[in-house]
């Protein structure tokens, strides 16, 4: 068999459990309340998806499993088990398969972590999302800093890997604010931090009162853009460099799921609203499922298959995806890769022009966003991108 | 044909939203003229622009037909003219075709500077002049003030004005008797003479060919005819006569006194121009009625595809326009910035709107328009005058002797409250004042001004230091001269010759700091600094600096973002489009519009 360009990136599974207690007003991920859940009902779905992407792939090493959410920490521990013990009779794993979690701070859930490890799961990701109390209440948040700070300490002595996430550039933030607080995050920090900008984003709460001109305060892109060249530099001085535009981690202990999805591996989703990137007979397929639970569940249980008609992606979308994905990581991209993607290189023109002003370094085969040029991202894409 | 006697033939002169075209409605509405199911607001104007922005720009007529309370019945017909400022001429030529006015007032605004403008253009004509005071039914109607007002202001006797309300009907039938009984039956005309006709206007219509709307002299005209254009020469047979009733209705001919339309296979309306004289091709009258004028561009700008490979597209678009409008004149311009486009000449601001509204909505071109100007006299050292339409054309200034520009007669009517600061605003536009008058509490002020200071933004800025409720219209009183010179922009060091305008001297500086400052907030951010400065013959006058982008980059980028975020990234860089490249500087096309819009 021929090495198929999705193997540079490696291969996932991401796993997607739509529930919440609450929904956070910024959040535009698929998520829904409700009363109760049937988790072995959810349990025989997922199940049976497993079984359905492995009957496809199952000669895989499968590198990495991400559980998201929606408050995946809601999943008793059991349901978590089962579902990994038939991803290990599906495909084999690699040798330090990451299997990932993404848990909120309170203290119950902090109560299920040990259930979740001795079901597999090696690491952890936590929304604190502000070390501020005032904060989290504006965000909607369910837990208090001290509380988030117990969950925290029983996470570090429950798994090897803990990450967690904090949302910045928030209301009325001085720099001065932001640097005390990430400077309390660092202290904590075990080996890796996703260190998000607040983001209004259609269709949530936010978004609403940000269009009827509420939420004053939010910096503007001057304050914004001081706010994230900071960042970078407290993450680099202690020890954790940003390896991605949001995301910082001692050497080694980056995200290998995440590392998927920028480096144009494949992936497989699962659950409602789950994308994947699947390379199939030579095609690379975008995956996606039904967004509404219900009607997720009804199509597996009914039809034995959660995903919407697949759409081919063309050399084109994929090297404009691997484009976009790829310069979010330090290391940048190989333009050969690139090139056999999408059937055409990227414009020398525009690489000289992105070059001479500093935005992009371009050294033998490896094209990157410089330090100055990962902050406007968007503009070095508008430019790369084909007509 | 009737007879004279019992012919009355009038036009309505109004300010915009005083009444004019519900009045002319009611008048057809109750003489029956158009059934009640086919009844629509604004039954006169056609265009949709003319619908939208409730203004004229054609010249419409309609016969209806009044049995007056005398026992006769009366044909009354009607022409609606154009009432803005940038149609005077046409103005002019519509009211020669008829005998009378109504002069319709807001009984609750009282009189404006556009009624000023046209009800002289009424007396002008001789006109016998009914005031009719409309809104009468509002709580905010002050009928004894206003007619005093029309007695104090326009000088003519408001004692018998007729109270209506057009809306609601009111008085509607007092009008059309004020008609019959106060407006004179048209002067003597020779049936027997040769055919002497007044061509009223003209316009396209897609089955007819053009039809031109005439006002008959003497003589009589009739199907069949050859007739002659007595300044543009052509001659045609005559298809079809007719009058609107306002649906066209053929009649067998026209007789003196008349007002009607005929068709003749003619196929561009530039061969039909307003004012001329339509006589017969053989024995025809020997002379032309007095005050034809070819009509003359004042105000030009720049017209460009915003996507250059619809240029072609462009071009057919201007020419089929320019075939229908022969005030309206244009020549290819190429620009550094903007590429293939063409100059365009227009009668006035509304005019150039008008023209670039139906380029944009009736030929599906996006266009960017550049700066107004307005034409300068250059007077070369060797003696040569020049007539400069683009400031980007501008002559080396070594080699020019001096400059002359247009100026207007600049009448304003505003209430007190805010008179200061129309005396300001004038003052600032290098105005000097001719007269001061008030009316009650509102006041009239006369100014003369140049023209290159009012053709931009001048009526926007009216509108906003009055909060809507000063009235202004205007007349060319000729060239004069005065210290101009031409303001460069460079963008990023580049000279952006779209941008370029013709300033005074003294106001270089102030103009050049306004634009720059605007360019900074119209020019999105780059991925580096740009500097922006104004400069007069190779000083800069003014510079501001564009900082840098400071962020624009995407907080999370996972696995089911992929799809969503390469479609957000496609759609803004389509909307890269919409901007023109300077070098290494992108330029919104609205910026080259509203750089030039003065905050004062």
């Amino acid at each position: 068999m021929t090495t198929e360009n999705w193997q540079d990136g490696g291969f996932g599974l991401y796993i997607h459990w739509p529930f919440c207690q609450a929904k956070c007003p910024y959040c535009d991920f698929n998520s829904h309340v409700v009363a109760e859940v049937d988790q072995k009902r959810w349990e025989r779905a997922y199940l049976s998806e497993i079984d359905r992407i492995g009957a496809e792939t199952g000669n895989r090493v499968l590198h990495s499993v991400f559980f998201g959410g929606g408050t995946p920490s809601l999943m008793e521990p059991a349901l978590v088990g089962a579902i990994l013990d038939r991803v290990r009779a599906t495909w084999p794993a690699s040798n330090d398969m990451e299997i990932t979690l993404e848990a909120n701070p309170t203290s119950v859930e902090s109560g299920r972590f040990a259930g979740y490890r001795d079901a597999g799961v090696n690491r952890v990701s936590m929304g604190i999302q502000a070390l501020n109390d005032s904060d989290l209440r504006r965000l909607g948040r369910l837990h208090s800093v001290a509380e988030a700070r117990a969950a925290f300490d029983i996470a570090r002595k429950t798994f090897d890997r803990v990450s967690f996430d904090l949302i910045y550039a928030r209301q009325k933030q001085s720099l001065a604010d932001w640097r005390d607080e990430l400077t309390a995050a660092l202290a904590m920090a075990a080996d890796h931090l996703s260190l998000y900008q607040l983001t209004i984003e259609p269709g949530t709460a936010f978004g609403a009162r940000f269009a009827r001109g509420g939420l004053k305060g939010l910096p503007q892109e001057d304050l914004a853009g001081d706010l994230y060249q900071m960042t970078q530099e407290l993450c680099e001085k202690a020890g954790m460099p940003g390896y991605e535009i949001s995301n910082h981690a001692r050497p080694g202990a980056e995200s290998r799921h995440n590392m998927i999805y920028w480096r144009h591996g494949d992936y497989a989703g699962i659950g409602p609203g789950a994308h994947g990137r699947l390379t199939l007979g030579g095609d690379r397929f975008a995956t996606d499922t039904p967004l509404q639970p219900g009607v997720w569940l009804n199509a597996v249980e009914q039809r034995g298959n959660g995903e919407n008609p697949r759409t081919p992606l063309s050399p084109m979308d994929q090297g404009a995806e691997y484009l976009l994905m790829g310069l979010r990581l330090r290391d940048g991209i190989s333009l050969k890769r690139h090139e056999s993607l999408s059937g055409t290189p990227l414009d020398p023109n525009k690489i000289k022009y992105l070059s001479d002003i500093g935005m992009i370094r371009h050294v033998g085969d490896t094209l990157c966003a410089t330090s100055e040029g990962r902050v406007v991202l968007n503009a070095i894409l508008r430019e790369l991108l084909p007509e | 044909m009737t007879e004279l006697a019992y012919i009355r033939n009038f036009s309505i002169v109004a300010h915009i939203d005083h009444g004019k075209s519900t009045l002319a409605d009611r008048l057809i509405q109750l003489t029956g003229t158009v059934a009640e199911r086919d009844m629509k607001e604004q039954l006169l104007d056609a265009m949709d622009i003319e619908r939208e922005r409730g203004i004229t720009i054609k010249a419409n007529t309609v016969r209806i037909e009044y049995p007056a309370k005398d026992g006769h019945t009366y044909v009354l017909n009607l022409i609606d003219t154009p009432g803005h400022v940038d149609f005077a001429y046409e103005v002019s030529r519509s009211m020669r075709a008829v005998e009378g006015s109504l002069l319709v007032v807001d009984a609750t605004q009282g009189v404006e500077a556009q009624t000023l403008a046209n009800v002289y253009q009424a007396i002008e004509a001789n006109h016998e002049i009914i005031p009719v005071l409309n809104k009468i039914d509002l709580p905010a109607a002050d009928v004894d003030r206003v007619a005093e007002q029309i007695e104090d202001v326009i000088g003519i006797d408001a004692t018998d004005a007729v109270q209506i309300s057009a809306k609601t009907g009111i008085g509607i039938p007092d009008v059309l008797e004020a008609i019959v009984t106060r407006l004179p039956p048209p002067h003597e005309g020779d049936r027997n003479a040769p055919l002497k006709a007044m061509l009223v206007d003209s316009k396209y219509d897609p089955y007819l060919g053009v039809v031109v709307i005439v006002r008959i002299i003497d003589g009589v005209l009739k199907k069949g005819q050859r007739i002659r254009m007595m300044k543009t020469g052509g001659t045609y047979d005559v298809d079809k006569v007719g009058v609107y009733r306002p649906a066209m209705v053929a009649v067998d001919a026209l007789g003196p006194g008349e007002i009607g339309f005929l068709t003749a296979s003619i196929k561009q309306v530039r061969d039909t121009r307003v004012g001329d004289t339509i006589t017969t091709e053989k024995n025809g009258c020997a002379t032309a009625l007095p005050g034809f004028k070819p009509s003359i561009p004042v105000v030009f700008c720049g017209l460009f595809p915003v996507d250059s490979a619809e240029f072609e597209d462009l071009r057919d678009a201007i020419e089929k326009l320019a075939l229908n409008d022969a005030s309206f004149s244009y020549e290819m311009e190429t620009s550094a910035a903007l590429g293939f486009g063409f100059r365009c000449g227009f009668l006035g601001l509304l005019h150039l709107e008008v023209i670039r509204d139906r380029l944009e909505r009736e030929y599906g071109i996006d266009l960017i328009t550049t700066a107004p100007s307005v034409v300068y006299n250059i007077f070369m050292k060797d003696g040569e005058v020049r007539e400069l339409h683009n400031p980007a054309d501008m002559p080396d200034m070594t080699l020019v002797d001096h400059i002359k520009e247009p100026r207007i007669k600049a009448t304003i009517m505003v209430p007190d409250e805010f008179l200061g600061d129309v005396l300001k605003l004038c003052q600032d536009r290098r105005g000097i004042q001719l007269d001061m008058t008030y009316a009650g509490s509102r006041a009239m002020v006369v100014y003369d001004l140049p023209l290159n200071e009012v053709v931009f933004d001048f009526y926007d800025r009216l509108k906003s230091v009055t909060k809507g409720y000063a009235s202004f219209d205007y007349q060319m009183i000729g060239y004069r001269e005065d210290n101009l010179v031409k303001m460069q922009i460079l963008v990023n060091d580049e000279p952006v010759d779209a941008l370029s305008t013709m300033v005074h001297r003294d106001r270089a500086e102030g103009r050049g700091r306004a634009m720059v400052e605007k360019l900074k907030e119209l020019i999105p951010r780059h991925m580096f600094k740009i500097p922006i400065q104004a400069a007069v013959g190779g000083r800069v006058v003014a510079r501001e600096t564009l900082s840098a982008m400071r962020k624009d980059v995407t907080a999370k980028c996972y696995g089911g973002d992929a799809t969503r975020k390469k479609k957000l990234l496609e759609k803004q860089k389509a909307g890269k489009k919409k901007m023109r490249q300077f070098g290494k500087v992108e330029i919104p096309q609205q910026a080259f519009i509203n750089a030039l819009k003065m905050d004062d």
